[in-house]
């Protein structure tokens, strides 16, 4: 954005919204906001504290975890379900359900079928995230010139030299959109697991927080719930881009 | 027309057997219902250029990419070298109308693609394809992308990539469709040279005229709904009288002449 002839640094906007978070503080209108400056202060106290470090940790894992299977599934189904008509067919349709569905009402029955611990918060994590990530990737595939793919018959490519050779880099940018979006379906997908399943990690923090009224250390973890989350996106982002300059000549 | 020998598709063998690259018998092809080729015979000799030209939609491609084996033809069969084709082979390598090339890899990786797939030691098959890139002219271009070239130089790279993988038949398809005028003349003068030093027989699909009888050893005229070949000529005068000299020659332009006249009633 240029404001007055000058180039403003991305996010300056940020800057507006968290002076008017402290001025409403400041009144003291409500309970629930308190002053910006008072969070900022309690998220530096906070995050010194091993409660803190634990839950991020805790919560770390599990969205790590989550996100690897997530990719590590989601990307070759994508794929198939690209180069595979008959495999497109068969699993598109719950792919869609599943995009679409409130994945929070599943939390309960993957609870029944999985436990109570930590695989269960893995599994929802994943399952925010991964079909997205199939989606794109999926996208991906089919729309790769049919010439490189003929290409790649026409030099003797194995299926498998096709796969990592031909198609997951054709698909490389749409990939790495899906594998973001998913990224941010996941950071949901962790809190809501912890917060449904067990109380642990940032989920708990989060209800220890709310339930006490604690204002200032529930908008603290919530900031640096969302720095993570916006850190990671800027990031793959910034992949995205650096990958998508040979998009156009596909 | 007396220099050049115009004869019909039906007789054959003349040319001795042991000459015959790659040899197309009898081959149909039916898009549902649709039928696109229709019991097709036709030689290829060894070490020439054989174009096909006709309208559009006349099969052209259709019969190149069953030769290639990239498509599966519906009756007849394909013999390369006396074999029977069934598939891609290594004796067979394609370029591209849309060149093709692996828009993330360099220059250099592109042209090697080929013997990669084929499992060929990395420094071994990049010092096959720095030899191509020099012998198609983009020398000092190894470590450039595919998005940085002119649509010329990118179909250098494919004809380089095909080259490489030192397969027998070079198959064409509209190479040069895609490039300005000039650059395409560069080129046809290029493919002559290639045509005479490598000892490879060239398949060659093309729309235009000009430059079908320019390149060619040998020149199928197809004739569209069903395809079937009209008509085979053999250009004989000009071909060893420098490239300079064969838009001028009276064989040529005679040839371009007749090539239109038989084609001009399927152009709407």
């Amino acid at each position: 954005m240029i404001l007055f002839g000058r180039r403003l640094p991305a996010m300056s906007s940020l800057l507006i919204w968290a002076a008017l978070w402290e001025v409403i503080g400041r009144l003291d209108l409500t309970f629930f906001v308190p002053p910006v400056s008072a969070v900022f202060a309690t998220l530096f106290q906070l995050i010194q504290t091993v409660a803190f470090q634990n839950a991020l940790s805790t919560t770390a894992y599990a969205f790590v975890l989550g996100v690897f299977f997530a990719i590590v599934i989601g990307i070759p189904v994508g794929i198939l379900m690209g180069k595979t008509r008959i495999l497109d067919e068969l699993l598109l349709p719950w792919v869609n359900i599943f995009l679409s569905a409130p994945l929070t009402a599943l939390v309960p029955v993957l609870m029944v079928l999985f436990g109570f611990g930590t695989k269960t918060i893995v599994i929802t994590t994943a399952l925010f995230a991964i079909w997205i990530i199939i989606l794109n990737a999926r996208a991906g595939v089919m729309q790769i010139n049919r010439s490189l793919v003929e290409m790649g018959r026409s030099f003797g490519a194995s299926p498998l030299q096709a796969f990592f050779k031909i198609y997951f880099w054709a698909a490389l940018p749409e990939i790495l959109g899906g594998v973001r979006i998913g990224f941010i379906r996941a950071v949901k997908g962790v809190i809501i697991g912890q917060l449904l399943v067990s109380i642990v990690g940032f989920g708990a923090l989060f209800e220890l927080y709310s339930s006490n009224f604690l204002m200032e250390e529930f908008w603290a973890v919530l900031i640096v719930l969302f720095t993570l989350a916006f850190s990671i996106s800027e990031f793959l982002g910034y992949l995205e881009r650096k990958f998508s300059y040979y998009a156009a000549s596909r | 027309m007396a220099m050049s020998q115009t004869k019909p598709a039906t007789a054959k063998g003349a040319a001795p057997a042991a000459d015959i690259a790659v040899s197309v018998r009898n081959v149909s092809k039916n898009y549902d219902d649709v039928q696109a080729l229709k019991d097709l015979s036709l030689d290829f000799p060894r070490g020439e250029l054989t174009s096909l030209l006709g309208p559009s939609g006349c099969g052209k491609t259709t019969l190149l990419k069953i030769i290639a084996g990239l498509l599966p033809q519906s009756a007849g069969q394909i013999e390369v070298d006396g074999k029977t084709v069934t598939g891609p082979g290594p004796d067979r390598a394609f370029v591209f109308q849309d060149f093709a090339l692996l828009p993330w890899a360099n220059v250099l990786r592109n042209v090697a693609f080929g013997l990669e797939l084929r499992g060929v030691a990395k420094s071994e098959r990049e010092a096959i394809a720095e030899k191509y890139i020099r012998e198609v002219g983009l020398a000092g271009f190894e470590k450039s992308f595919p998005h940085q070239l002119s649509g010329g130089m990118r179909q250098r790279v494919g004809l380089a990539r095909a080259l490489s993988v030192d397969a027998q038949v070079l198959l064409l398809d509209e190479p040069f469709s895609a490039v300005d005028e000039q650059t395409r003349r560069k080129f046809q003068e290029d493919l002559l040279a290639l045509v005479a030093n490598e000892q490879k027989t060239f398949i060659f699909v093309t729309h235009s005229i000009e430059e079908a009888v320019y390149v060619s050893d040998q020149i199928a005229i197809l004739l569209p709904r069903p395809s079937r070949v009209s008509e085979i000529i053999r250009p004989s005068s000009f071909r060893n009288k420098g490239v300079d000299n064969i838009r001028r020659d009276p064989e040529y332009l005679d040839i371009v002449d007749q090539i239109w006249a038989s084609l001009r009633s399927y152009v709407e």
